[in-house]
Formats: structure tokens, sequence, C-alpha cells
């Protein structure tokens, strides 16, 4: 799991394209939207489309997406649980 | 009798360097733009994240706006930009997330920057504009339509002041040229200042 979450934390900044953020500064519990990394909706869109090509994991209910977008805990718990590839 | 305008500031931004007001901004020397603008962007001393969630059009635009706006405390500022290549350069970087079947998985990241006045809003939300505001597709700058569209906006009391000028970006080749029009300034608002300008 803390593999995961190490790995997860490189993608978000990749995707996201997060110039200053560095994986140390990401917490496993912190919010990802609003105060915490300060995502937004087309943040959430890309985070999608990740889990989908990176995992094999297909989010099509809005409501499961803002359950497990919380946090790097609760995306990688999400993935190690549902994950295709 | 028409009001004559004077332009206030201007830069200019191309493979051949930094300039505002005529004079240029020494920013590292850079193999490419990505590289160059993020070097300026740093020179600026701004601190805008999302700077680095835009496409290359949009960073261009935003970076020859901060040049200009930095320091203004007016936010009746309408904008009217033109350009030859439109969102090209982001066109062809979402067609690529989708011409595969097997691979087929569009950015919306890049997406949203696939119309070409995106990049005007992004210098309106930065700078807080809520202006009248357009966005010209052109084989060439129209100094004539530039400079009609400028004196009709401020004429008809529609803005203050107006950005006007060319952002161009298609893979790695890019050129910028803003000027800003108001009342007073260092250049006259007219057709031959404004085609030496933009040239």
């Amino acid at each position: 799991m803390e593999e995961l979450k190490a790995e997860l934390k490189t993608k978000i900044i990749e995707a996201l394209n997060l110039e200053e953020v560095t994986v140390d500064e990401i917490e496993d519990q912190a919010p990802l939207f609003g105060d915490g990394l300060g995502l937004d909706s087309i943040d959430a869109l890309e985070l999608t489309v990740l889990l989908d090509k990176d995992y094999g994991i297909k989010v099509t209910d809005p409501k499961i997406g803002k359950t497990i977008f919380q946090s790097i805990e609760t995306l990688a718990t999400y993935i190690s649980e549902n994950r295709t590839k | 009798m028409e009001q004559l305008y004077q332009i206030s500031r201007h830069c200019r931004m191309d493979t051949q360097g930094v300039y505002r007001n005529g004079e240029q901004i020494s920013v590292e020397a850079s193999p490419d733009f990505a590289s160059f603008s993020k070097s300026l962007y740093y020179s600026l001393g701004t601190s805008y994240p999302k700077f680095f969630k835009m496409d290359n059009l949009s960073k261009l635009a935003w970076l020859g706006a901060e040049l200009l706006l930095k320091d203004e405390q007016t936010t009746n500022i309408a904008i009217v930009l033109s350009n030859r290549h439109s969102s090209l350069d982001t066109d062809l970087k979402h067609l690529a997330t989708i011409s595969d079947n097997e691979q087929y998985y569009p950015s919306p990241a890049i997406f949203v920057y696939t119309l070409p006045n995106v990049c005007i809003g992004e210098i309106a939300i930065r700078h807080n504009l809520q202006t009248e505001n357009i966005f010209f597709v052109s084989e060439q700058f129209d100094s004539q339509l530039a400079v009609n569209y400028s004196n009709y906006l401020l004429n008809t009391k529609r803005a203050e002041k107006v950005l006007c000028g060319w952002v161009d970006y298609l893979q790695e080749n890019y050129k910028l040229v803003l000027y800003l029009v108001e009342k007073t300034g260092i250049l006259a608002h007219n057709l031959d200042v404004v085609r030496q300008l933009t040239r």
C-alpha cells in the first residue's frame, strides 16, 4: 500500500502539472480538493482518466468519485480493491 | 470630434527575446518554450500555480499580460486579441490522445484549451477583468481592425483601457505583441504605430 501511495503522488503531480508540489509535501490523509492540494473540477476529471488508463477502473458514479478522491489514502485503498491492471 | 488615444505600454515576445516598451528583459536562455516560459514566470516573482496547468498559448498570453498589467490598478480593461493558428497547437495534442482506439484517453486538462479565446479567460481571471473581449483568427494581424475596435470600445465607454495585440503559438514557434490603449501614454494609437509595433 505504501508503494501505491508513493506511486499515486508521483502520478498526480505529473498528470495535474503540480509544478511547485513535491511528493513529500503530499500527506496521505490531507484533502486533495479545497484546502489541501487545491485541485479543481478539471483535475477531478483528469484523475478519473488516470484511474481508467493506469488501473483499469472506470468511475461513472459522481458520488463514488467524491468519496475516493478525498485523499491519497482513500484513493489508494479504492485502487487496491478494484484495480484490473 | 473623436477622442484620440495613446499606447501606454507595449511588449513583444518571440524566440529572439522579450521586450517591454522597447527594452529587452533579461531571461535565462532556454532551448524550448517550456523552459523559457518557466524562467520568465519565475523572474516575474508572481505566485500563480495555475500557470503550470495552462497550455502554451495561454502561458504566452498570460506572461505578456503580466508584463503589462502586473501593477495595473483599474480592472475596466477590455481585451482584443488575435492570432493565425488559433488553438491548433493544443488541438493537435488533444488529437494525439484520441487517435488510438486502444489508448483512447482524451485529457480533460488538454481539451479545455482547445479554443483560442481561453487565453483571454486566463488573463481575465488573473487580473479580475469582467469586461468586453474578443479573439480574431486571421492570417496576419489586422491593424486597421485592431485600431478601430479599440477606439470603438473606448469611445462608447465600454472600457477604460484596451489590452490589444497578437498572440500566436504553434509547435515551439511563437510570437506575442501586446499593447495597452488608453487616454494617455507614450505612443500615439494610430494605424502607423500599431503596424510598426506588430510587424
